[in-house]
């Protein structure tokens, strides 16, 4: 995906002197490895620094909430279908937005890969589908398939959605994969079983809310764990309240969720916040056959209603 | 220097010894990392940890602690007074505290002991623990603990340092609570002589280990109004969530919220950590909010650690060099290349760029 | 070792309703433990933290003044969670005040000079506390002329009309009550804002004059430039500030402006050290 970034730079540059857009926002190089961080880009000169490559996991339609001005986006398949849930719920509107749309073999997941070695690692390159992990006195090169994040491997949207240009030719999407293969695993355990497994698995969290906050989909003026009359939620490290908010945050994000990752990218602790939120867009999926995301026509079936609802309670 | 040689062995009798007179705590690999545990009976502390994914802070200020208990039961005569909670029972140890994460405890210690008042709940659990410090013999990339006031073999804020060389520990009393450690660890044999030169070896090549390095000279010199106005505060907060990653994972960060919680008719007093990247930190009733755009929180963090703290205390930056927020931060924002901003900044030279927000 | 988080246990008193939206009551609190009082030795400009169980804790500046013993007075503006309980809360019960804290408007300095008191809408508590300890007998003699703008709404929302009122009768004191407006034909004192009634009314500006500024943002806004051009220096323009607190004692890192904090190192400012720090209040 690497080679994505000279046509990013040469479309960035091109709507930006054509004024077509007023901003570019994409990823610049970061300082550690596998963590490239989001850039605006303004100028031709900010625009030489944005680059693409597999560590572009975070979720840029977290950064036009509400923005004023034209703005160009760089936009794999996940980032267009949450820049779509945006322009749906009013956070932004099509026509100030030009997509540059990149087809995305996915992103590798600094977690996993950060928990495979024993010391730290200090570069991480890429070439095509290989990507080499280097440290003081070791160098493993491996295939790109075996580090991604897990949303990516279970990704049927890659090529973006929605787009003005693309910066590659599109590609072929993932058949077969068992999407909800975690979700049916915790399905199957006994209401005790799940208690303890959600609860092992939000045990390390802090409340730093690097998850909610790096979510496109979290933009309330004022969250609800931060309201204070009513205070829904207390704000110790009570295992309740933060249970609370973990539950709470999934279900406002039910229908939704485009499964992008960025809430398990960023969350410092490692947690697999998705196990959450995958649930509800399976649940989404049996009950009404919905991925969020994909059509700017339609609105996620928790906002809507139909007068032929199967259901007794619309009649 | 007086300096003991531990064995394998005895490191772990000592430790164990050790168990009967404190609350011993350690890095634990965890699921995929180190963190600081209370140790239980034959669990060791890891002295392979590079270092703990969070620091030790919270051992001496949990991120949730209790302050005062209260009763709003009308029928009792204590009903709605508040009563003070002794949060620290016995004495603890620390074993394998970084230098970094050594030296924040005191300038931590700045915040939470003052002439005009001291924070008893700090105080008490900073007065009743011995910290063991590990020095370091390979930094990380993202450590600059060289530019922060300490170094890989620091000893500032430390009771006993622990040096490795392969298997065999050496343990270097620095305070009378360090020696008394050593002594009810059983830690008896004299290193020989010839040691501290190896010692000192591995010192200088732990020093040259550190590649990071970040100027800090000019922040005292900077006017505080026109650091604060610079104009790369919005470039640099353009990624930045808000989230309180930094803040927490920060050995230096105090900063916290208190809240009362009542269950039933019985109540804590409680506080918890809290974070200057959060909107609500500063919020007043009213809806102003003097910190209302993500920058100005951003710069808040900054400016505490690199220019206030600096101006108020001439001590140095509020900063460890630990790294962890550089490692740890969701979106990279790197405290080198911010304090390397400032500590350059020029205003005179100042091309004000404009950006969008 | 003393815990500095812990609340006195007080009573209330009295609770007198200030103003006719309600919006503003006077706690009066007696201390449980009479040693209490003693220990809470404060001076005007200063502020307490008001203590409820279950509820959490405010900042409000102490209303009273150190002349006036047996008591403590607070006047809380009803806007949020702690101050709306209060509100509802009735004489007799008990909860918790802390304090005092910050520094008080700086008294020594203040003898021997002519004081221009400034205030608006519900900010006035301070004042109100360092005029009781102006005016108190003991007292009167160190201070040369004492002017006072006090500004509200309407008359309605008036603090302490009683005293202010009986102020303005005196020969000691120079009282400039004022409304922003009224159609009340009974209303025997000034209509207009704060600042313009500054400017009619306040004394120059020299070494010997030191003005205190109280009130909402707005108000501090356009009296500044009146008293430039009156002649006040910025060292002698003095400000108590609120910023969002927590402890009270400058250890919990919110309500800091750069280096100072609004709780331990104010409230009370000049205007000289404000211009030095950043706008973050």
């Amino acid at each position: 995906m690497t080679e994505y970034t000279d046509k990013i730079k040469e479309i960035s540059k091109r709507v930006l002197a054509e004024g077509r857009v007023e901003m570019v926002i994409g990823f610049r190089k970061g300082s550690v490895p596998m963590m490239n961080q989001p850039h605006l880009a303004t100028s031709a000169e900010s625009v030489d620094e944005l680059v693409w490559d597999s560590n572009c996991g975070l979720n840029l339609a977290n950064y036009i909430t509400d923005k004023k001005g034209t703005i160009g986006i760089i936009a794999k398949g996940c980032d267009s279908r949450n820049i779509v849930t945006h322009v749906i719920e009013n956070k932004i509107k099509r026509d100030q937005l030009y997509i540059i749309g990149v087809p995305c073999t996915g992103m590798i997941d600094h977690h996993k890969i950060n928990a495979m070695f024993d010391s730290e690692i200090l570069t991480v390159e890429e070439s095509g589908d290989q990507i080499t992990i280097s440290g003081n006195g070791f160098s493993e090169t491996k295939d790109k398939q075996e580090l991604l994040q897990e949303n990516c491997t279970v990704c049927t949207h890659r090529n973006p959605v929605e787009y003005d240009e693309l910066a590659g030719n599109l590609v072929e999407e993932q058949k077969n994969v068992d999407q909800y293969a975690s979700v049916t695993k915790v399905e199957s355990l006994s209401a005790d079983e799940k208690w303890n497994y959600f609860e092992d698995l939000l045990s390390p969290c802090i409340r730093c809310y690097a998850c909610r906050n790096a979510c496109p989909l979290c933009y309330c003026p004022t969250c609800f764990v931060d309201e204070s009359r009513p205070q829904w939620v207390g704000k110790s490290q009570d295992p309740t309240d933060v249970k609370t908010f973990h539950l709470l945050r999934a279900y406002h994000c039910a229908g939704r969720c485009t499964d992008c990752g960025a809430c398990e990218r960023a969350c410092p602790m490692g947690i697999k916040i998705r196990e959450f939120t995958k649930k509800l867009n399976k649940d989404c999926q049996e009950l009404y056959g919905w991925e969020a995301g994909l059509s700017l026509d339609e609105r996620p079936p928790l906002d809507t209603f139909k007068t032929d609802d199967p259901d007794e309670f619309i009649k | 220097m007086k300096l003991i040689k531990i064995d394998q062995q005895s490191w772990n009798t000592g430790i164990e010894k050790a168990k009967s007179a404190y609350r011993v705590f350690g890095p634990v690999k965890e699921k995929n990392d180190h963190e600081f545990k209370l140790l239980e009976p034959n669990e060791m502390p890891d002295v392979h940890c590079q270092n703990t994914r969070l620091s030790p802070k919270s051992i001496i200020y949990p991120q949730s602690q209790i302050m005062f208990t209260y009763s709003l039961d009308e029928s009792k005569e204590d009903c709605r007074i508040m009563k003070e909670v002794e949060n620290v029972k016995s004495p603890m140890a620390i074993i394998g505290v970084r230098p970094c994460d050594a030296l924040a405890f005191p300038i931590v210690r700045k915040n939470f002991d003052t002439p005009e008042y001291q924070d008893t709940y700090w105080i008490k659990a900073y007065e009743a623990t011995t910290f063991v410090g590990l020095a370091c013999n390979n930094a990380c990339g993202t450590c600059f603990c060289t530019s922060a006031g300490t170094g890989p073999f620091g000893e500032e804020g430390l009771d006993v340092l622990i040096i490795a060389d392969g298997d065999d520990l050496y343990a270097k009393p620095i305070t009378p609570k360090g020696e008394s450690f050593i002594q009810t660890a059983g830690w008896t044999m004299k290193a020989e002589a010839s040691i501290e030169s190896r010692i000192e070896e591995l010192k200088t090549s732990a020093e040259s280990s550190v590649t990071s390095s970040v100027p800090t000279d000019q922040l005292k010199n900077k006017t505080t109004l026109e650091l604060y106005d610079a104009p790369f505060w919005e470039q640099e907060a353009f990624s930045c969530i808000n989230c309180g990653t930094c803040t927490y994972v920060c050995p230096t960060c105090w900063c916290f919220d208190v809240q009362d919680e009542t269950h039933g008719k019985s109540g804590i007093r409680m506080r918890n950590w809290d974070s200057c990247m959060f909107p609500l930190f500063t919020n007043h009733a009213s809806g102003h909010n003097p910190r209302n755009a993500k920058h100005e929180r951003l710069r808040q963090r900054f400016m505490h650690k690199l220019k206030y703290y600096v101006d108020k205390y001439d001590n140095g930056i509020q900063c460890v060099g630990c790294g962890r927020c550089i490692r740890l931060c969701p979106v990279n924002i790197d405290i080198r290349k911010i304090c390397d901003k400032m500590n350059n900044f020029d205003a005179d030279s100042c091309v004000c760029e404009a950006t969008s927000s | 070792m003393q815990n500095p988080y812990l609340p006195y246990p007080v009573r209330i008193d009295e609770i007198i309703t200030e103003t006719e939206d309600k919006s503003l009551k006077t706690f009066k609190f007696v201390f449980l433990n009479p040693d209490d009082e003693k220990k809470f030795a404060y001076e005007s400009g200063q502020f307490g933290e008001l203590s409820i169980p279950g509820l959490g804790e405010i900042p409000i500046g102490i209303a009273s003044s150190p002349m006036e013993k047996g008591f403590i007075k607070f006047t809380v503006f009803k806007t949020g969670k702690v101050t709306a309980y209060l509100h509802a809360m009735k004489e007799g019960d008990i909860m918790g005040v802390r304090g005092p804290l910050g520094h008080p408007f700086p008294w020594k300095t203040l003898e021997g000079k002519n004081i221009v008191i400034i205030g608006g809408g519900f900010a006035f508590t301070t004042l109100r506390s360092s005029i009781i300890s102006i005016l108190d007998p003991a007292n009167r003699s160190k201070f040369k002329d004492i002017h006072v703008i006090y500004g509200a709404r309407s008359p309605g929302m008036l603090l302490y009309k009683d005293e202010v009122t009986a102020w303005a009768e005196r020969e000691d004191i120079n009282m400039n009550i004022t409304v922003d407006g009224t159609d009340d034909p009974a209303w025997k004192y000034l209509t207009g804002f704060v600042p313009t009634i500054t400017e009619q009314k306040a004394p120059p500006g020299n070494d010997d004059t030191y003005a205190i500024v109280c009130g909402p943002p707005i108000m501090i806004k356009f009296t500044q430039p009146v008293l430039d051009n009156l002649g006040y220096s910025h060292d002698n323009i003095l400000m108590s500030l609120e910023n969002r607190m927590k402890c009270g004692i400058g250890i919990c890192g919110r309500c800091n402006i750069g280096k100072k904090f609004v709780c331990k190192d104010g409230p009370v400012f000049t205007l000289s050290q404000l211009n030095q720090m950043p706008k973050e209040y």
